[in-house]
């Protein structure tokens, strides 16, 4: 509107179109630098991956080993601790730190990969109801309304208790009950594309369904996919630790974020780093995944993408 | 609206229904509940164990053992819980009470605040008051509520000792540390979405109407933008019960509050089959019918919906 005083717009977007696209490429970089608290999300996303990755060399303590000699020391700075354990010792004598550092390896490992499972499920599911519509798609979203009707937590809580806990049987159940939100998303998304013209123009030239869902409408719903699956592994990690502090998770033995604050809250009255380690450390990695979802929602959203 | 009324109840019931028979067929993801049921099968025959079977009903289709179930329930019977050896909705309704007044004020807790947090953030946009609430709102919906109980926990009551550790005995001083946990997360959504709901409306081409006829600021927010910018709060309390519902699960646990929560975890850790099924099938009613009320009040109070 500013440049009314040049050649008057004639129609033809090219030079707009190569004016932005520069800007459009860098975009992402440019927000990133301007966004302090997505920065901050990517290192404490990097740095619990690194600690998840290598937590068997960088502690040098089992996370199992009892060593009922130096019970219930403090972390650190504080009266009693020792520098043998710098973030102290439970009511059994085992490593807090070490515990803390496989403690992220199951979080990231059950985040990952249930929230990899119900995406592909829902997006899927997704594709299918929402491009061909019919009877599936009424029976699929009832379906959704009923699992929705279940406090989540609830569910998964009553299918462990039944098919019995563990690593894989959480994952699966955590990845089997998340497919709702991508369902629903790209369903909608999928409605709105199928009557498009460049849709159309594929049907009409004799491209299969199947080529028309996978090679031009997945590529479209992606964006909110990506920005989903970011907040899901955050609420996946959460659920995790909540299973596990109900006594529901990963079997007793494994050490885990929910089931050390489970342990801590007997001790909460004589030893509160027993209930703050494990929370903290499951707080920052909730809250660094969350910075980088929203970011990654305000970089993939076309509607911010204009302003 | 009528038909949409008659539709929309018919969908209820029908959810309601698709809950009930997913809370009674997860007793036979594992085979025959039985085995569950008895556990140690030392010094018992056969025999016995066929009797048991035939006595709880197990031998016959699951389909036929669902629609007497469901026929039993309609007619307000829900069966005996194996623990506590009464009829299950008796030992519901015992602590259904204790939840609905936790999630209640929790409700209404997570309400006062968020309003007025995410109509300061959204007026003062871009300032530092709008910066620090959302910053609190992402940290807010970060940080697991029940970790944040046990926080509350060791700062107010092991510490401080402002609050009991535990229990329901002391009146409202048991009730503040559950009903801060179980509404911390619903006020962290609440503000962000109130805030990003009013933003959007103080965009709209009337509020800028009301503005240019002269309308004080005061006015332009409280009698033009704020009724608007409420409607989604509604569907947001739907939401909210659901996760309060939800929470009381964990809320209950940490704190021994003697609700439902607690009651269906037991149910759950201790095989108590027909409790269990109880105890999710009061859920999900209470649920539903919650949302359900939220979606004619919904229809109700905007036109926009009304009309279609």
């Amino acid at each position: 509107m500013e440049n009314s005083n040049k050649t008057p717009f004639d129609g033809n977007l090219d030079p707009f179109m190569e004016e932005i696209k520069p800007l459009r490429k860098r975009r992402w970089l440019i927000d990133l630098k301007r966004s302090p608290l997505a920065i901050f999300g990517i290192v404490v996303i990097v740095v619990m991956a690194f600690i998840a990755i290598f937590a068997p060399v960088l502690t040098k303590y089992d996370p199992t080993s009892v060593d009922l000699a130096v019970r219930l020391k403090p972390p650190m700075p504080f009266k009693g601790s020792t520098s043998e354990h710098i973030l102290g010792t439970d009511a059994l004598g085992r490593d807090i730190a070490a515990r803390l550092a496989n403690g992220a390896r199951v979080s990231l490992l059950v985040g990952i990969v249930a929230v990899f499972i119900s995406g592909v499920l829902g997006v899927s599911l997704g594709l299918v109801t929402g491009y061909f519509g019919g009877w599936f798609d009424d029976v699929l979203m009832r379906l959704a309304d009923v699992q929705l009707a279940f406090p989540f937590i609830l569910l998964m809580l009553a299918v462990l208790a039944v098919i019995g806990p563990g690593l894989w049987n959480l994952i699966l159940v955590l990845g089997v009950t998340g497919w709702v939100t991508y369902a629903r998303v790209v369903r909608g998304q999928v409605f709105s594309l199928r009557e498009k013209e460049y849709i159309i123009a594929a049907r009409s030239i004799g491209s299969s369904s199947l080529r028309i869902i996978f090679l031009h409408i997945m590529p479209n719903v992606l964006g909110p996919v990506i920005v989903i699956a970011s907040f899901a592994v955050a609420s996946t990690i959460v659920a995790e630790a909540s299973l596990s502090f109900l006594g529901l998770g990963v079997k007793p033995t494994t050490p885990t974020w929910g089931m050390m604050l489970s342990d801590g809250r007997e001790y909460i009255r004589t030893a509160w780093w027993l209930t703050t380690l494990p929370g903290l450390a499951l707080a920052i990695t909730v809250l660094g995944i969350n910075l980088l979802g929203d970011w990654l929602r305000d970089v993939l959203d076309p509607r911010t993408l204009i302003t | 609206m009528i038909n949409y009324a008659i539709r929309r109840i018919l969908q209820a019931i029908l959810v309601i229904l698709g809950v009930t028979m997913a809370a009674f067929s997860i007793n036979f993801l594992a085979g025959d509940p039985t085995y569950a049921l008895l556990g140690d099968l030392r010094g018992l025959s056969n025999q016995d164990i066929q009797d048991f079977r035939h006595r709880m009903g197990f031998d016959r289709p699951i389909p036929e053992q669902y629609l007497d179930w469901l026929n039993k329930a309609v007619h307000g019977d829900f069966g005996m819980s194996i623990k506590y050896r009464e009829p299950n909705w008796k030992v519901i309704m015992e602590r259904f009470p204790a939840t609905m007044k936790l999630a209640g004020s929790a409700l209404l807790l997570g309400l006062l605040v968020s309003i007025p947090l995410g109509i300061v953030a959204a007026v003062n946009r871009g300032s530092i008051w709008d910066r620090i609430s959302m910053v609190v709102a992402l940290v807010g919906q970060s940080m697991p509520s029940f970790w944040m109980g046990l926080m509350l926990m060791l700062i107010f009551a092991v510490w401080l000792g402002w609050f009991p550790v535990s229990g329901s005995y002391e009146g409202w001083r048991s009730m503040v540390l559950p009903v801060l946990t179980l509404s911390f997360y619903d006020i962290a959504r609440n503000t962000r979405i109130i805030r990003g709901s009013l933003l959007e409306i103080l965009g709209e081409d009337y509020v800028r109407t009301a503005q240019a006829k002269g309308q004080t600021p005061g006015r332009v927010l409280f009698d033009h933008a704020l009724r608007n910018a409420l409607i989604p709060l509604i569907t947001l309390i739907g939401i909210d019960l659901g996760s309060l519902l939800g929470g009381a699960l964990i809320t209950e646990t940490i704190f021994a509050w003697p609700g439902m929560g607690v009651l269906t975890v037991n149910a759950i850790n201790g095989k108590d089959l027909s409790l269990m099924q109880a105890c999710v099938t009061m859920f999900a009613v209470t649920f539903v019918l919650a949302n359900l009320l939220v979606d004619f009040t919904y229809t109700y109070l905007d036109p926009r919906v009304r009309l279609q």
